[in-house]
């Protein structure tokens, strides 16, 4: 592959994606299992390298709000976090959404509700795909499940955010974060200078020029009318996204009887409990959505008319088996299986469901 | 070829950096490598342990529930991971503070003096590599020049002399891992 090889933590990971892809800034709160993000940039010290900003906010509102102005001066920022940050950023990514700034987000989700435990968890699915914050809107949600994939997901999440001015969440978990695995990492790039922002993003807030109106970013306005009209264009870029912004992957989808759904940490064990199915005869396939939302609705349904049945493995008591069961046709048997409160489920217990539950009956 | 390793003991035994210069020796040899580590309430102070993979193939699982070979540093991690290892898997461990040996019938069974050596050697720290290098001995998943190239590569470069001292202790690990059982 010609880049530079290297072992990494999935945190450090993205933390040097970040850095490679000439991001701007950074602003965070330190929180179990995301904090290496921070420590990695503080260690790494990009300020000096590339000029990028890297602040210790005093909370998780305050990082979030860091992001709308930085957004709003067309700079490429972002943000890391964990389930209970997350919960408080919401407000704020309703703002960035309703003033259409783009900005990563990454959430490593950890057991919930509450404070829960520091342990994996993916119980924040309908968080991030559903809503979270109020208001009629979308978050493009991306769910890494590699290591390489923490590095990969950097340069097109914020190429997603500035193509369609959007939020781009980075959902991933405790585990992913955690593990080290091999990253090949690419090329430096160069930062945008301000007079290159002003014009890529001429909707930028970088101060008024003569020859144009006041640049106003806002998600306020009291006029319904005009705010309605201003809501249709967000539906109506978040039907483009929908059509064009679709990730999935498949793996030994063509002959299979039963497939696996799942993304992230539970896409990985998935895969183990494919190999072990494959080995007694039962022959399983992963549908793994890449693009939480927009969700791969008509590649599973086409799926769904090929196979016995679909198992949804998440962390959590059932979340996007609510899309798998809207996406999948009716008579095709979707079951879910799941754990919660930080614990992992494993590749024979998957197995065994599979077994028991679409195998002998 | 899979290898999937188990490395458990107490939090400041080098169980963590173990695993780091097995996953680096691995990408020596151009393999796929996966670090999974036991993180949170458990590294404060208590077991830690972490699960690593070398494999030619692509990784599915980073966690796992059993696996091919334990190495084992202290007793509750024996208590913990004995039934993990998989039927003819492996065992290795310091009967350093052993109050119950393993007692499995059907995986192979190793020991390392490591500790006792170690204390010899007048460099207790360097003990894990001891425990390592019975271990590449009895398993030569990856050759000693790349565990050396894979030391380099995860050291930072102000430790590079402690890299003799490592080597000597792989060394000597080869040369005292006794069988306790061969299944």
């Amino acid at each position: 592959m010609g880049k530079e090889l290297r072992l990494m933590k999935g945190n450090e990971a993205f933390a040097e994606a970040v850095i490679r892809d000439g991001a701007d800034g950074y602003f965070g709160y330190p929180i179990t299992p995301q904090s290496e993000v921070m420590e990695y940039l503080m260690v790494e010290k990009p300020y000096e390298k590339t000029g990028m900003v890297v602040l210790q906010a005093e909370s998780e509102v305050a990082a979030i709000n860091m992001l709308y102005g930085g957004a709003g001066c067309g700079k490429k920022v972002l943000t890391s976090s964990s389930s209970p940050g997350m919960s408080l950023m919401h407000e704020g990514i309703s703002y960035l959404a309703g003033s259409e700034l783009p900005c990563i987000i990454m959430d490593a989700m950890r057991g919930g509700p509450g404070l829960g435990t520091i342990q994996p968890g993916q119980a924040d699915y309908f968080q991030v795909t559903k809503g979270g914050g109020h208001g009629d809107y979308r978050l493009i949600v991306l769910a890494p499940a590699s290591v390489q994939e923490m590095y990969d997901f950097v340069e097109i999440s914020f190429d997603l955010a500035f193509k369609y001015r959007n939020p781009v969440i980075v959902l991933t978990d405790g585990a992913i974060g955690q593990m080290m695995e091999k990253v090949y990492i690419g090329e430096q790039k160069v930062r945008l200078t301000e007079e290159e922002i002003k014009e890529k993003y001429p909707w930028a807030t970088l101060g008024k020029t003569p020859d144009r109106e006041r640049n106003i970013i806002t998600s306020l306005d009291l006029d319904p009318y005009r705010h309605e009209r201003h809501n249709i264009k967000l539906q109506k870029k978040y039907k483009e996204i929908e059509k064009n912004e679709v990730r999935y992957e498949e793996l030994n989808c063509d002959d299979a009887d039963y497939i696996i759904v799942a993304y992230g940490t539970s896409a990985r064990i998935s895969q183990k409990a494919m190999d072990i199915a494959r080995e007694k005869g039962i022959k399983v396939g992963i549908f793994r959505p890449i693009s939480l939302w927009p969700f791969p609705k008509k590649a599973l349904r086409q799926l769904s008319e090929r196979v016995k049945g679909i198992l949804a493995v998440e962390m959590s008591a059932g979340q996007m088996v609510e899309d798998i069961r809207m996406h999948s046709v009716e008579t095709t048997p979707v079951e879910h299986y799941g754990r919660m409160g930080g614990v992992i489920p494993t590749p024979n217990e998957i197995v065994d469901i599979i077994e028991n539950t679409f195998v002998k009956s | 070829m899979t290898e999937e390793i188990i490395i458990a003991g107490f939090g400041g035994q080098g169980v963590l950096s173990m695993g780091k210069i097995l996953a680096y020796s691995g990408i020596m040899q151009d393999q796929e490598v996966s670090w999974m580590p036991s993180y949170g309430p458990e590294m404060r102070g208590g077991t830690a342990n972490v699960t690593v993979i070398i494999s030619d193939e692509r990784i599915s699982s980073p966690i796992l529930t059993h696996f091919d070979t334990a190495i084992i540093l202290n007793q509750q991690s024996m208590d913990k991971f004995e039934e993990s290892v998989k039927p003819g898997g492996l065992l290795i461990y310091d009967p350093n503070g052993i109050s119950n040996p393993p007692s499995r019938k059907d995986i192979n069974i190793y020991k390392v003096e490591a500790s006792k050596e170690a204390a010899a050697m007048g460099f207790r720290k360097i003990f894990n590599m001891i425990v390592l290098g019975g271990y590449l001995k009895v398993k030569p998943i990856v050759i000693l020049e790349n565990v050396i190239k894979g030391l380099k590569k995860s050291l930072p470069e102000r430790y590079h002399h402690l890299i003799p001292d490592n080597e000597r202790a792989i060394t000597k690990g080869m040369e005292i891992v006794e069988a306790v059982q061969t299944a």
